[in-house]
């Protein structure tokens, strides 16, 4: 019985493909539907937020992971092509449990979830992640916000929207 | 009681009054109907075709006028082809409506994918989303999807100001008129209308400023959409993150019921604060209306010049020192004064905290002073409305006498049911000096000269001349609420006043009835309050501080009123204030103890129909400020009285046991609710708005004195005013209240109503202004009896009576009463 064993697991030693990584020094690539870290986009021509500051993900948010403050962009200093951005926008991701609701509930699709698993906190004040801390970087050709924008550009309530197409 | 008529909803059997219009019908039985334009406040106009129902009406055979029977022995119903608007239609007896056919979910969705056409669908960002009747009734109405294309839809201004309180999104507007109908058929202040037709209808306001209502808020609580929001609330949350706390409106005795709106955030570093305020419905008082000052009037509450620790004053000053310190300090001197003790109360505070301030008096030997410009509570006491009266029931039939107040100005939500009372057929009367906005809808009208209020009164009384007709009105009238203000008057003058009318009342057998009495338009909300607990108001005011061992200042500026208080309170022994700021009292005091604010605690005010009413804490206090209550308990207990200091309840107990007019009373009681009509508030927000419906308390009206003890008397030490003799040279000013004052309350909502803010200015006829030889808009220095003010601006009005100058009050003119000022050209020096 015991050779038989051991046997096994000589044979699957031999004969069978490792399927451990050497994490953290090797990193396994994610599904696409992967339900990682928030991620806050920005448009990609201008570098303006897409957050409107709506709330609508705080709603949707079954665990009051986030919480979201809005205040009223000008053409001086506008975060976001709307009337409206988010000021303050938190997630405190030791509530979060990647549902992607937030996403779902989204209508810019300003908040993503995205590949970063890589969440791990010495003490729950640093688990809650700041607006700063959950942008995307500004992308090229693109400006850092607040921007000054000319006046008559950004008329409306909120910025055009279309349907998801992914 | 009107005939009651049978009908069936939905194979629902309801009855109800005959005239009642049917979706108020299926609203009582529970059926839902959703409307858009129509308000059941308003007159229906079914502009919406929301409501649509199929109706069925009773075959009647033409030949012989009896019902058709079908086989079975029953009325035969005839069904209209079309559909029907049932916010148009009123009952009738055997009528069958259906609301849930096919043909009738239909033209909901029909309707609602109509009116998205051209809706923007940012609900994401509108103020609006969240609480918004289209968004509901799209959600359980609508098709879901459109046919129509986004790029056809109308592009129109989005962030238009009507004014600098409400502002209007073109796009999200869908005509249904509601804001404009309140500003006619409620208010009637008809400053909103449609302009041009068809596609390019749109709303507008005619008036300058633009839309100059002190009703202005009302119209976001009753627009079924986002299309018009306030300056105040805008982007400021989302309606589901808003926590719900039912409070009293501390601007003015009406006692509004309110809704305070709280959120906790981080502009506000992490604090509870209140977003906004709502009205909450109590159709005895305020029905679902507030007016725009107790809307947008709450700020002072969290401002940040709020007192936080007790100060004392050393030789550097006032100092922050430990309550214990204060407190052992205020003991001592307080053991010192005895029976020296002056305590002058505001009539800002509560029942509890007076309560407990008069005991701690008392137990001392000391004196209980109010703190008013009008007075008369005594009469109010004894002849104000008997328990049980509304005054939304007075009509046809019933008298409504206004004297010396400008309504609208001094207490809007009372003008405004003073005047829908008229409007059901009340016999208003209006004895005014000057005109007013209760005028037209006045049927006697009497302009006094100022400073005859008693003789216009007695001319009423006698029925002389012009009054007449009036004085017969009276005479005959079912039920009188008298409403005596302070137009151009003190407290000697208002408290003739107020003996003269309360003699009118109880002359005509009138006195405790219910729907009728007196009614005193008071400066604060709760004077009449601090009249129940004792504290009375006193003529020598200067010499009674002056001459006190220790003064004990709660919620009162008198430094900052009158220069000549100040001047007395500088010769008081010792001088402890209690406020939420540091007033020009506070700067001067002694000992400075830092009140919480009525967001931050619970307790009741007695408002001028002496409704005990309760509010509840909203905010979390910061740390350091006490209750009122609390800290007239500690003083208490220092110096040998136990007063309850933990809980407003249970000095509500208290209150009770030795306050007769309060027997019986407990939050228990006061909290009592009763259904009403219409139904706001539920989850039906499209049929009344987003006000909201009474969960806490309708408030509790006191009996008043004349039927409790009817062998009673009413005395008074207070000397009656000697006529005001003006000296050549001088001109008579008369003080007149306006809304926005620059009082303590107001000035932190500065940002929000200060373009409507009374300013430094005084009212003249131009004649006079010409006589006297001053234009309007130059700068003067008034000098009344102990007091300049300089930086005076002129303002003339023709509409003015003639040799007299009205001074807004709360703006630094000190005059407190009628006065023989002079006026000097503006001279450059610094102000005193």
């Amino acid at each position: 019985m015991l050779v038989r064993g051991l046997l096994t697991t000589l044979k699957a030693f031999l004969t069978e493909k490792t399927v451990t990584v050497q994490y953290p020094e090797q990193k396994r690539m994610v599904r696409t539907r992967f339900r990682g870290r928030h991620v806050l986009r920005r448009y990609e021509d201008t570098g303006l937020e897409r957050c409107i500051g709506c709330s609508l993900c705080e709603a949707a948010c079954p665990a009051d992971a986030i919480f979201v403050e809005a205040s009223e962009n000008s053409d001086e200093e506008r975060y976001s092509p709307g009337e409206r951005y988010a000021s303050t926008y938190e997630i405190n991701m030791l509530r979060c449990i990647f549902c992607g609701y937030c996403e779902d509930a989204c209508p810019t699709e300003a908040i993503v979830l995205s590949d970063n698993y890589e969440l791990s906190f010495h003490d729950r004040a640093s688990a809650i992640y700041t607006k700063e801390m959950l942008l995307e970087p500004v992308p090229p050709g693109g400006k850092p916000t607040p921007q000054r924008t000319p006046p008559g550009v950004y008329t409306r309530a909120i910025p055009e929207m279309s349907d998801p197409t992914d | 009681m009107a005939n009651q008529v049978t009908l069936t909803i939905d194979d629902l059997t309801v009855t109800v009054p005959e005239g009642t219009l049917v979706v108020d019908a299926a609203r009582k039985a529970g059926i839902d109907i959703p409307v858009f334009c129509y308000h059941p406040k308003m007159e229906p106009v079914g502009m919406c075709r929301m409501c649509l129902v199929q109706v069925g009406r009773p075959m009647v055979d033409r030949a012989t006028g009896q019902p058709v029977l079908d086989a079975d022995g029953q009325p035969k119903i005839q069904f209209s082809p079309k559909l029907e608007t049932s916010c148009t239609i009123p009952v009738s007896e055997g009528m069958v409506i259906r609301t849930n056919t096919p043909e009738v979910l239909r033209a909901h969705r029909d309707i609602i994918e109509f009116l998205l056409t051209s809706h923007p669908l940012d609900c994401p960002i509108c103020d609006k989303g969240g609480e918004c009747p289209l968004q509901d009734l799209t959600r359980a109405y609508g098709p879901g999807q459109s046919r129509f294309l986004l790029d056809d839809k109308m592009r129109l201004a989005k962030h238009v100001p009507l004014g600098e309180l409400i502002y209007l999104d073109r796009e999200r507007c869908i005509l249904c008129a509601r804001c404009i109908r309140f500003q006619d058929e409620i208010v009637d202040e008809p400053v909103l209308s449609f302009y041009h037709r068809g596609r390019s209808m749109q709303i507008v306001t005619y008036s300058d400023p633009p839309f100059d209502s002190y009703f202005s808020g009302n119209t976001t609580d009753i627009c079924p959409v986002g299309a018009l929001t306030t300056a105040d609330f805008r982007f400021a949350a989302r309606p589901w993150e808003l926590k719900n706390n039912a409070s009293i409106c501390t601007q003015c005795p009406v006692g509004c019921n309110t809704t305070l709106n709280t959120r906790r955030e981080v502009k506000s570093g992490g604090k509870w604060v209140v977003k906004r305020v709502m009205p909450r419905q109590n159709e005895l008082v305020n029905e679902i209306w507030i007016c725009d000052k107790g809307r947008f009037g709450y700020h002072y509450a969290e401002s940040g010049e709020r007192i936080l620790s007790p100060h004392v004053r050393k030789e550097q000053g006032l100092v922050p020192v430990s309550w214990d310190e204060a407190l052992d300090l205020v003991e001592q001197r307080l053991r010192q004064a005895g029976a020296g003790t002056v305590t002058l109360a505001g009539g800002r505070l509560a029942n509890e905290d007076l309560f407990n301030l008069a005991q701690v008096t008392d137990h001392l030997g000391g004196r209980k002073l109010l703190h008013t410009q009008v007075g008369g509570g005594e009469y109010v006491q004894r002849y104000g409305l008997g328990k049980g009266s509304n005054l939304g029931e007075l009509g046809k039939g019933d008298a409504i006498l206004v004297i010396a107040s400008d309504l609208q100005e001094e207490a809007p939500v009372w003008w405004l049911r003073v005047k829908r009372a008229a409007d059901r057929g009340a016999a208003l009367m209006v004895l005014n000096p000057r005109p007013t906005r209760l005028d037209p809808y006045a049927r006697f009208i009497h302009h006094y000269r100022y400073g005859e209020e008693l003789e216009a009164l007695g001319r009423l009384a006698a029925g002389e001349g012009e009054l007449a007709e009036a004085a017969e009105a009276l005479r005959s009238a079912e039920n009188l609420v008298i409403f005596y203000g302070s137009e151009g008057l003190g407290l000697a003058e208002t408290t003739a006043l107020a003996r003269e009318a309360a003699g009118l009342l109880a002359g005509s057998g009138r006195a405790g009835k219910v729907n009728s009495g007196l009614i005193g338009v008071w400066q604060q909300n709760n004077t009449l309050g601090a009249y129940d607990m004792g504290f009375r108001p006193e003529a020598d005011l200067a010499g009674a501080l002056s001459g006190s061992g220790l003064a004990w200042i709660a919620a009162a500026d008198p430094a900052g009123d009158h220069p000549a208080l100040e001047a007395a309170l500088k010769q008081a022994g010792f001088l402890v204030v209690q406020d939420l700021f540091m007033t020009r009292t506070a700067q001067m005091a002694d000992v400075v103890l830092p009140a919480q604010a009525f967001t931050e605690r619970e307790g009741t005010f007695t408002s001028g129909e002496r409704r005990v009413q309760r509010f509840y804490p909203a905010v979390a206090a910061p740390p350091g400020p006490l209750a009122d209550f609390s800290i007239a308990a500690r003083v208490g207990l220092r110096v040998g009285i136990e007063l309850e200091g933990a809980s407003a309840a249970t000095v509500m107990l208290r209150i009770a046991a030795s306050v007769p007019a309060y027997a019986g009373l407990d939050y228990a009681l006061i909290s009592e609710v009763s259904e009403q009509w219409p139904i706001i508030g539920r989850e039906d927000r499209y049929y009344g708005g987003t006000g909201y419906d009474n969960h806490q308390g309708l408030g509790v009206q006191l009996q008043p004195d004349a039927v409790t003890d009817p062998d009673g008397e009413v005395s008074i030490a207070m000397a009656a005013p000697a006529p005001l003799q003006v000296p050549e040279g001088a001109v008579y000013l008369a003080p007149v209240t306006r809304l926005y004052d620059q009082g303590l309350t107001l000035k932190p909502s500065m940002k929000i109503v200060g373009q409507r803010m009374a300013r430094r200015e005084v009212w003249l006829n131009p004649e006079t202004a010409a006589r006297l030889g001053f234009g309007a808009a130059s700068l003067v220095t008034l000098e009344g009896e102990g007091w300049t003010a300089s930086g005076v601006e002129i303002r003339v009005d023709e509409q003015l009576p003639p040799d007299v100058l009205l001074a807004p009050r709360s703006v630094g003119i000190p005059a407190t009463g009628p006065e023989a000022v002079r006026l000097r050209p503006l001279v450059t020096e610094p102000e005193a």
